[in-house]
């Protein structure tokens, strides 16, 4: 579990991982498209999200393809949010994020 | 190869035996994933997703299966069986890297209807796999967000 909150604390990290999951299965060309980051940046990122098991791989012929995996965030999820808790934790997110218009706070 | 919507990996302290029979057995899979999976899991037999006694809201035929390894099975909601656009494709690649096992579920060829409830579905599920399978304990309250993409009817 260090692994997954090092890796989630960083923004830039964050918003790789908001990339995959607005598009999952980027290669790393695209994913520094969209990024305000060098290529071997974003590499790194990934390797160490990678390595905290939020981002996996799939080859497809030369391609590396990359996908979020949510696996460890709900393990952390479900360690501390009772089940009970998580409608009304839903409702204040949404009203959180129409407030603010923006959800990385 | 179709490009999957969904990876989804959980490394597993067990053998991959173990998450072989956690995937296949029905009563096993009832205690950590809320539904049965039934089949004889041979290649071109049907399998289910279901509550223990209840019709299945998931159905599908089993594509291949190696076990302890892989196992690939068509998904379809048991009300959309008839329907191929509805059809999706599921593997679990199974390795076993020295005390822990890798288990990797892919979801492919999914429809937008499917998509939106797989992806609260699966991530469930596999922490859960992983809870039972360590510590063989179970989050005590079922799921309410199964990968089950569509209720059957009633």
């Amino acid at each position: 579990m260090d692994l997954v909150f090092k890796a989630l604390a960083d923004a830039g990290r964050r918003r790789l991982l908001d990339s995959l999951h607005a598009t999952p299965g980027q290669t790393l060309g695209a994913l520094t498209e969209g990024q305000q980051m060098t290529r071997q940046a974003v590499s790194q990122h990934l390797a160490l999200l990678e390595a905290a098991n939020l981002v996996t791989t799939v080859r497809r012929g030369r391609e590396k393809l990359h996908y979020l995996n949510p696996v460890p965030i709900h393990a952390v999820q479900a360690r501390w949010i009772a089940k009970f808790e998580r409608p009304r934790l839903d409702a204040l997110a949404d009203l959180k994020a129409k407030l603010e218009g923006d959800d990385d706070g | 190869m179709d490009k999957p919507q969904f990876v989804y990996v959980t490394y597993i302290l067990t053998t991959a035996d173990k998450v072989w029979t956690a995937l296949t057995d029905a009563e096993t899979t009832a205690r950590y994933w809320g539904r049965s999976n039934v089949s004889d899991w041979k290649v071109g037999s049907a399998w289910s997703h279901r509550l223990p006694g209840e019709a299945p809201e998931v159905v599908g035929e089993v594509l291949e299966a190696d076990p302890p390894r892989r196992l690939v099975t068509s998904w379809s909601p048991a009300s959309k069986a008839a329907d191929p656009s509805r059809r999706s494709r599921v593997t679990y690649e199974i390795e076993q890297l020295g005390e822990k096992v890798r288990l990797t579920v892919t979801h492919t060829e999914l429809t937008e209807e499917g998509l939106r409830d797989i992806s609260r579905g699966w991530p469930a599920v596999l922490s859960n796999l992983k809870t039972f399978l360590e510590t063989g304990r179970t989050i005590p309250d079922p799921f309410s967000n199964m990968p089950c993409q569509e209720k059957a009817p009633a």
